[in-house]
């Protein structure tokens, strides 16, 4: 029978309500701020769809009933429930994402200019920071369910990378899944915002000024080739759990600069890692549901996750600051807080404050040598975590 | 009179020129925008001086050394 008690009215509740606002603060922030609008647009309008009651997106069928939130353990009978099951929980998207991002990333900086791998690796200090707040604060406070699991997702999120943060959360900590990316995506947007107070506070102006000269070495074909293969089988060995995202990374950097493979790592940097993103984003909406997303863990997962982002900015440059007591050629501390995975904000922050300072200066391929590196840094701990918890 | 060069300190594409010979520019001006990685970076002065000869032109593809500028000071 068609009536009121079968439109969404009636299941309404204020969770609903409070959850159609943050939809629309994404899709305010993604359309008229131009924030991360690639990711905000579609996890938005996800948050949307799944906060009307009823709809169905993401059903399952548990023990031949079918349920309207998504269960773990449940058979996914909705549109979004299959895409979330059979993209995120089998670790697929996340995984190909890195394919099309190794497809667009450039190698060149850290080639010309090893030194840059320690700032990468050093920003990931954040990661295990935040860990282990995470972990002090579950045993402070233990109404709030935070394990070895939950702490790693929350930590990840120091790295400032996406879809690793989503694979992680995915393997250790699935119920925060909405959170934690939505944390990750949110921070990296916020890049031009949190970073500059926190580098201004560790650096003088003399050092923010400190000149670069513009041109690394060049960097031959064969050094970009060769670059993905060693590194992919130094790293997988050295980290064995962080093989899917490293490894898809790598290829995709492969696919590029082989430079035999070029249709394919066309499609890879544009129409597959678009796809994968459309469905990467609703799926995350899809989860933030009233009853899934508003929940205390949620808040901590964002106040976390802020202090790991601000703690990785903070070892990044004062990494930077202490390799400079032993280089001759001094480098700008800056280009440490780029060790951050977030490419390229993450760059073009160092870039514009390195020219504030030093109008000379034009720091941008000296900061993508960390910032890229910080993906390979973020993909590693991932696996660091994976190896000791999953 | 001393004269300082502007260089291209990346592969890229100008996007626009906000100078012409002749112009008095201060410290930190916008010369031109160089577009590189997706992204549009101004090339700022690094003197106060007055512009010289402008070596490039909107939409022409650069390359690293290449002279923008040379400021007189």
């Amino acid at each position: 029978m068609f009536g009121l008690f079968e439109t969404g009215f009636a299941s309404f509740y204020w969770g609903n309500g409070v959850m159609l606002a943050v939809g629309a603060t994404f899709l305010y922030l993604g359309i008229i701020k131009k924030m991360e609008p690639l990711l905000l647009v579609p996890i938005g309008f996800g948050v949307i769809l799944i906060n009307l009651p009823l709809g169905g997106l993401m059903e399952c069928i548990v023990q031949g009933k079918v349920v309207e939130a998504y269960a773990i353990g449940g058979e996914p009978a909705g549109l979004l429930s299959r895409i979330f099951r059979y993209g995120l929980v089998w670790e697929l998207i996340p995984a190909l994402i890195f394919l099309g991002l190794g497809a667009m990333t450039d190698f060149g900086p850290v080639i010309a200019n090893p030194k840059t791998l320690i700032l990468g690796a050093g920003a990931q200090f954040g990661v295990y920071f935040a860990f282990f707040m995470a972990l002090l604060l579950g045993s402070a406070f233990p109404d709030i369910s935070i394990g070895f699991g939950e702490a790693a997702s929350i930590g990840i999120i120091g790295g400032a990378d996406g879809p690793t943060t989503i694979y992680l959360t995915n393997r250790l900590a699935p119920h925060l899944i909405g959170a934690t990316a939505v944390a990750a995506y949110t921070y990296m947007a916020m890049v031009p915002i949190i970073q500059p107070p926190i580098i201004k506070a560790l650096t003088t102006k003399e050092e923010r000024a400190i000149y670069m000269k513009p041109q690394l070495r060049p960097v031959s074909r064969l050094e970009k080739t060769l670059f993905p293969v060693i590194g992919a089988i130094i790293i997988i060995l050295l980290v064995p759990k962080s093989a899917p995202l490293i490894g898809m990374f790598m290829l995709g950097n492969l696919l590029k600069e082989s430079g035999v493979t070029d249709r394919l790592a066309d499609t890879a940097a544009n129409a597959f890692i678009n796809i994968l993103t459309i469905l990467l984003g609703i799926s995350v909406g899809a989860f933030m549901s009233a009853g899934v997303f508003l929940k205390p863990e949620s808040l901590l997962v964002f106040g976390l996750g802020i202090a790991a982002f601000a703690v990785s900015t903070f070892f990044g440059v004062m990494l930077a600051k202490f390799m400079n007591l032993f280089l001759k050629e001094k480098i700008n501390p800056m280009i440490g807080a780029a060790g951050v995975s977030a490419v390229p904000m993450a760059s073009r922050v160092v870039q514009k404050m390195g020219q504030e300072a030093n109008p000379r200066n034009f720091l941008l391929m000296h900061a993508m040598g960390p910032n890229v590196a910080g993906v390979i840094g973020t993909a590693t701990a991932a696996g660091i975590f994976l190896g000791m918890l999953g | 009179m001393a004269r300082e060069i502007v260089e291209v300190p990346i592969t890229g594409k100008i996007i626009s020129v906000n100078v012409k010979p002749g112009d008095q520019v201060q410290e930190g001006d916008v010369i031109c925008i160089l577009e590189s990685m997706k992204m549009e970076n101004p090339i700022l002065a690094p003197v106060d001086g007055t512009i010289g000869e402008v070596g490039v032109s909107a939409e022409q593809v650069v390359k690293p050394g290449e002279t923008i500028t040379v400021i007189e000071f």
